[in-house]
């Protein structure tokens, strides 16, 4: 059994970050992240972990701080958000495309400008090709598990990726919610230790990383870590079965929530899909048979595993909390449509954009969209499938 | 989530509005209830206006937006009721509970003649008695257990003994005079 708990996604966090004590954790404070490594430090300072904790001047060095880290062969963490994760950009490819499975608590954020400190996913979504691995979380139990987890992930040598675990700023992350903690030698047994193949200290073997990469081999350097992206695929389900079998919570790549024999379906990421679960429940009590498809992998994406969920359904609404202001649509939409069509499945599909800078989103709001749904469904499709949710035009 | 309860609570930034809905929160996780605490974070300065949230239920609870049609609101500072639309979407089978020492004719007029139950409790005279200082969440938060019935007032004081040590770990003088709080706020909110 576990630890029945009170925590809110920040401490959620940083407990999971105490209990796998990983050798390093640099970071720089943002809101509305700032709480992370605020925790962890005095975790450090109390001796309850034995990690360096390094106190960067920026998020660009929290990151070069964690990549020279796990160089060195080192298990490294960090925490950040919007323009801490902006400011860390050049690293963040750097970090991927060295193979350092760095693990990252990412509290999202809408990315100025103009200065906003509330949530939308503006920033997870301007890393969506950086070669990170990505699982987003509905809740603080949620962002805990995955966090658990990513080291198991990101460290298999068939994938040697980085890993960010996102949860949403202040909606989560500041909300204190009944969670279930694992006992420190479960999770320490679970996670087990960090044995790299090559690092930079083994004086076994004295290596370079990352050194120039001209038009010779960086072609195949891309593959091989399109390759590890691909195979965390894999590595990601036997983790999350093992950890059902250690605690019992079932992680998939994403969560169907009455889908079955849904008719009608929205696709959205992290708290928005509780909320959503709600409606769902309110609706089906009227008989309308209304679904949710969470998604929580979402680098890699599981393209077929998503078109095949959804191949049944009259209607889908993908909700996106960033809006990809490309004329196209947001980039969780682009993501599902794709896979739909390529897996030659022809459902109408309508896009929202919502939520943006943390614009609160109600269940009044979720039920717009059913309701929008169920005349798609019923017309057999719409041309207008660029919408906005919550927005005064 | 058919047992939810929805609470609203309406302070000024300092008062400690936030820490009280948390402390509800904690106390009613100790009876074994699912629980949520948030504040609604703006710019936050010292004397504006915030708002902060819990729900609180027998099952888990997955939504999470703010509270627009809660069951309950408390008003830590009745300079709000000028200033905030403190019954916006509350209840009328709910109730809300004011810090003031306004009478009742006063308070409907300003509530907008709100139908629902009506409590007031002087947290100032509750907090200078027990604490020798202004803080109002403590008074406040056994008011709104006590018309929230969400514990009972047994329950709530043995529960925030533990609470308190927990978190004035580093100042256990003031534990004392927050049970004090607890109890006379207990027995001095009134009905109007």
């Amino acid at each position: 059994m576990g630890i029945r708990e009170r925590l809110s996604g920040n401490e959620a966090a940083a407990i999971a970050m105490k209990q796998i004590n990983p050798d390093v954790v640099a970071a720089f404070p943002i809101t509305p992240s700032t709480e992370i490594p605020q925790y962890f430090s005095t975790f450090v300072s109390n001796g309850q972990v034995d990690t360096e904790f390094v106190a960067v001047e920026s998020e660009h060095s929290a990151m070069t701080a964690c990549i020279g880290a796990e160089a060195a062969g080192a298990r490294a963490m960090t925490a950040t958000s919007a323009n801490g994760l902006s400011l860390m950009w050049e690293q963040i490819y750097i970090a991927s495309s060295l193979r350092l499975p760095i693990v990252m608590s990412l509290v999202n954020r809408a990315v100025s400008g103009p200065l906003n400190i509330h949530n939308d996913h503006s920033d997870a979504m301007g890393v969506r090709d950086s070669g990170w691995i990505m699982l987003f979380s509905e809740n603080n139990q949620e962002a805990y598990d995955n966090l658990l987890m990513a080291h198991k992930i990101a460290e298999n040598k068939d994938v040697q990726l980085p890993l960010m675990v996102c949860q949403d700023g202040f909606i989560t992350s500041h909300s204190i919610e009944n969670i279930e903690l694992l006992e420190d030698d479960k999770v320490k047994s679970f996670v087990g230790t960090y044995k790299p193949e090559h690092y930079l200290l083994n004086k076994e073997e004295p290596i370079a990383i990352g050194p120039l990469d001209l038009q010779a081999y960086l072609f195949e350097h891309k593959y091989q870590q399109a390759e590890g992206m691909r195979n965390a695929k894999k590595v990601i389900a036997e983790v999350s079965k093992e950890f059902e079998e250690l605690t019992g919570r079932k992680y998939s790549f994403f969560e169907e929530y009455k889908l079955d024999d849904a008719e009608i379906a929205i696709v959205c990421m992290n708290s928005t899909a509780g909320t959503t679960k709600y409606v769902v429940d309110q609706l089906r009590k009227n008989g309308i048979k209304a679904g949710l498809l969470k998604i929580r992998m979402f680098r890699p994406f599981p393209t077929e595993e998503i078109a095949k969920a959804l191949s049944h359904l009259k209607a889908v609404a993908v909700l996106d909390k960033a809006d990809s202001l490309n004329g196209a649509g947001g980039a969780l939409f682009e993501d599902v449509t794709s896979s739909m069509f390529v897996n030659k499945v022809q459902v109408p599909v309508v896009n929202y954009i919502y939520g943006i800078g943390g614009r609160d989103t109600t269940s009044k709001d979720i039920e717009s969209v059913y309701n929008d749904l169920a005349k798609i469904a019923d017309n057999g499709g719409t041309d207008d499938f660029y919408r906005y949710l919550g927005v005064r035009k | 989530m058919e047992d939810l309860i929805e609470i609203r609570w309406h302070g000024r930034g300092g008062q400690g509005a936030k820490t009280a809905s948390l402390l509800l929160a904690d106390a009613a996780f100790n009876t074994g209830k699912y629980i949520q605490g948030f504040p609604e974070y703006g710019p936050e300065r010292m004397g504006a206006p915030i708002t902060a949230y819990n729900r609180i239920s027998n099952s888990p609870i997955t939504i999470h937006s703010n509270i627009y049609e809660p069951d309950y609101v408390v008003v830590v500072d009745d300079t709000l009721l000028d200033a905030v639309d403190v019954t916006s979407g509350l209840k009328e089978s709910g109730a809300i509970v004011i810090n003031t020492t306004k009478d009742g004719d006063t308070l409907k007029k300003k509530l907008k003649n709100y139908k629902g139950n009506i409590y007031t409790i002087d947290a100032r005279k509750v907090s200078i008695e027990a604490l020798g200082k202004y803080f109002p969440n403590t008074p406040m938060l056994a008011a709104i257990v006590k018309v929230s019935g969400i514990m009972t007032e047994e329950q709530l004081l043995s529960d925030m003994e533990g609470s308190f040590k927990h978190k004035f770990a580093k100042k256990p003088e003031v534990i004392e005079g927050n049970m004090k709080a607890l109890e006379l706020a207990l027995s001095q909110l009134k009905k109007i």
